[in-house]
């Protein structure tokens, strides 16, 4: 017998080493085998490889069985003395069947025999986790039942992981009550795919916890992205939760080199599901450079962000974006700027050139490139992409033209100059023409005003 | 005032309507209402364009319904525009080369400068200063002229860059690309004058100053008194009144109800161009 969890570790182990995605009811795609994935970058141990062989039979639910032979030939061991194990459960919750019965600290130990029987662990007598206690009356000290006798794979992730320090407590933060645990495909399971997100929640939602652990309170900046929205408004299981990202029991820092949102591995991460795209972006100049270690080349969530991902049609988006280009691009971002398709998008309007309209999105090559679409050749399809009619001539625009610097091109540099010049002196001029004419006014009234007040006397 | 009898007045005993003059065609007023118009709409359009990044310029944009909507309302006040102007061409050339009336290519009722002028402005400073008498104008003071070439030359400039934008592919054939980029330069910054030059310059020299305040209503209603007429352009008043033309002018006074619609035309289209142009310079200084 195995908990849902480790099945759903196992399954996803297996579908790593595979490349079958059948772990979960929903066809997804998160734990397809890839040549630079961090789980196979490591040495496979021998259980895995046993795993393994099986796998490549087909023999999926074998694998099971393999693995956890130890567990399942004491279960059958149980299962030899049905009369002993049922006697004992009979035993124990003829006290802890009692709803609302207390231990003297006043905590419940009450146990709901119909949620425990339905559960995961129901078969299991309550002596295989809480194996100190043998005899009626319970010594006065009980031990903490400890998952990880069990599940061992499971806790030796956790113990290295950053929810660590909680010990055997962090096993039910995430998997709920102890005695109703369920399969993580059932839906109630707080780890089922669409439950995650609020079960992470429940600490990294929370305003206090985070602010005390000085972490982002990322829970409602997912539920917003397009990730979140599919997941919980579309019910889309394929839709990446936080175990998709972080992990499940060995979430580590991201400053961490062996951490899925480790820097370097997140295009990886995200490739997981996005498969093509991070194809287009190793491509391109971000992720050769991304690759050849520069920690300048931009990764997935410096456009795209970590939590709040949006959809890329979205104007907010796609305005943000512009600057975050601009964050490394500084000079062409301010030539863009200065140009009609700039003054458009800054009104909001997504029908524009913006920077990946002509350069590309992920795979953004040199302009030498004969790939690139702002390469000499390809302008005209590139330009013409909203402009019909374009020819070359028209593609000889300077999209980034500079009109301060002379040597840029001397005629719009004295056009520009020109243009102020007129702009200055006009109005210079008759600034000047206004102000004196105008005193010249106020004083002929003034004037006119004390002589006829003179008149008056 | 030294001539003129029909000044406002009374004689024998009943109250006689101050004598009114014809100084603007009907069509002519109708063509600056048109130009206020399409200006304004102009310039409610450009400048969002031209201060995109100012919250308020994406405010509006959200407001009237997108970029899309403001292009259009743009294009179209622009070919509005564009006919008025082609209407005054033609005017001119049917009325200076067809009918080859005199003193509209030169003379003294021509837009076109005249050694006058240059004295005019000279005097003219003399006078601010307190240096000298106030110089007599013509049918166009310096300033007037002024106005009308900046409006012309602005138009043919900010009209062609605007069309040039607007058909680039086509513009592209007989331009090389980095006409378009100065299209972009030319187009804001002469906008940019015109706007600055309309609402503060024009409407203080014609409308705002004292002795027009708060609104010369000759350009609405075509007509002015006579105290205005002499007041405003002496030369213009005694040469018509040395020749004998003098009658010729008057017309009937504007009816109350046409002067108050004007009125109030008048006072919106000011305090809209009062308006962008505080709005204007606080983007323009704020970044």
């Amino acid at each position: 017998m195995t908990s849902p969890d480790s099945r759903f570790e196992e399954q996803k182990t297996v579908a790593d080493l595979c490349g079958k995605q059948d772990y979960s009811n929903a066809g997804c795609k998160w734990n397809l085998g890839r040549s630079r994935t961090m789980l196979s970058s490591k040495p496979l141990n021998p259980a895995k490889e046993a795993i393994h062989r099986n796998c490549q039979s087909g023999e999926h639910g074998m694998v099971h069985r393999y693995r956890l032979l130890p567990v399942a030939v004491c279960t059958v061991l149980f299962l030899l003395v049905p009369g002993l194990l049922m006697g004992q459960q009979l035993d124990c919750l003829s006290c802890h069947g009692n709803p609302g019965m207390q231990d003297s600290a006043g905590h419940s130990i009450s146990i709901a025999a119909d949620a425990f029987h339905a559960s995961v662990h129901g078969a299991l007598g309550c002596t295989a986790c809480h194996s100190d206690i043998k005899t009626f009356p319970h010594p006065a000290k009980i031990a903490e039942v400890q998952c990880g006798t069990c599940h061992t794979q499971e806790a030796s992730g956790l113990a290295g992981s950053v929810h660590a320090r909680q010990g055997a407590k962090a096993c039910l933060q995430c998997h709920g009550n102890p005695h109703a645990i369920v399969k993580v495909t059932d839906r109630n399971s707080p780890v089922y795919p669409l439950n995650i997100p609020h079960t992470c929640g429940t600490c990294h939602g929370n305003a206090k916890f985070v602010k005390k652990h000085h972490l982002k309170n990322v829970y409602g900046e997912y539920e917003d992205s397009i990730h979140g929205a599919a997941l919980t408004n579309e019910g889309l299981l394929v839709a990446a939760n936080c175990s998709s990202c972080h992990g499940t029991h060995h979430i580590l820092p991201h400053t961490n080199p062996k951490s899925p949102t480790y820097r370097k591995n997140i295009p990886d991460t995200c490739g997981k599901c996005h498969e093509g795209i991070e194809a287009k972006y190793l491509a391109g100049m971000h992720g050769k450079a991304m690759l050849a270690g520069s920690k300048k080349a931009p990764v997935c969530t410096d456009c795209h962000t970590a939590h709040r991902i949006s959809e890329p049609a979205q104007t907010a988006f796609q305005e943000r974006t512009i600057g975050t280009c601009g964050g490394c691009h500084r000079e062409k971002y301010a030539t863009y700027r200065d140009t009609f398709h700039a003054q458009v998008s800054a009104l909001g309007y997504t029908e524009v050139a913006h920077c990946w309209d002509c350069h590309g999105a992920h795979e953004v090559l040199p302009a030498s490139d004969p790939l690139s679409p702002v390469n000499r050749a390809n302008l005209v399809k590139t330009c013409g992409k909203c402009h019909s009619g374009a020819n070359v001539k028209f593609v000889s625009y300077e999209p980034h033209a500079n009109a301060y610097d002379f040597h840029f091109n001397p005629a719009l540099y004295s056009i520009r100059l020109f243009m102020d010049l007129l702009l200055w002196s006009v109005l210079g001029f008759f600034a000047i023409h206004t102000v004196l004419w105008f005193t010249r006014l106020q004083c002929a009234r003034w004037k006119a005003r004390t002589a006829k007040g003179d008149e008056h006397e | 005032m030294s001539s003129g009898g029909g000044k406002s007045g009374v004689m024998a005993g009943q109250t006689v309507a101050p004598k009114v003059y014809r100084r603007f065609t009907p069509m002519q007023t109708l063509l600056h209402a048109t130009v206020v118009t399409t200006f304004l709409g102009l310039a409610l359009t450009g400048l969002p364009l031209r201060f995109s990044t100012s919250p308020l310029a994406k405010g509006f944009a959200t407001t009237v319904g997108g970029f899309a909507a403001i292009l259009f309302f743009h294009k179209m006040c622009a070919v509005i525009l564009t006919l008025a102007f082609l209407a005054h061409v033609g005017q001119i050339f049917y009325r200076g080369v067809i009918r080859r009336e005199k003193g509209i290519f030169w003379g003294p009722t021509s837009m076109v400068p005249q050694w006058k002028d240059l004295k005019d402005l000279f005097a003219n400073f003399r006078w601010f200063m307190g240096l000298g008498s106030k110089p007599r104008f013509e049918r166009y003071a310096y300033w007037e002229k002024f106005d009308y070439w900046a409006v012309f030359w602005g138009m043919v400039v900010i009209g062609i860059s605007g069309y040039a934008m607007w058909f680039a592919p086509f513009f592209a054939r007989f331009l090389p690309g980095w006409a378009l980029n100065a299209a972009l330069i030319i187009h804001g910054d002469e906008a940019l004058l015109a706007v600055l030059f309309i609402f503060a310059i024009h409407f203080f020299n014609t409308h705002l100053r004292p002795g027009s305040f708060p609104m010369d209503m000759v350009v609405l209603t075509g007509r002015e008194t006579e105290v205005e007429f002499e007041e405003k352009r002496a030369m213009e008043y005694s040469r018509l009144a040395g020749e004998g033309k003098l009658e010729s002018r008057v017309d009937l006074p504007p009816s109350s109800s046409f002067v108050t619609v004007a009125r109030i035309a008048g006072f919106v289209a000011v305090a809209i161009g009062l308006t962008l142009l505080a709005l204007t310079l606080m983007a323009y200084f704020s970044g």
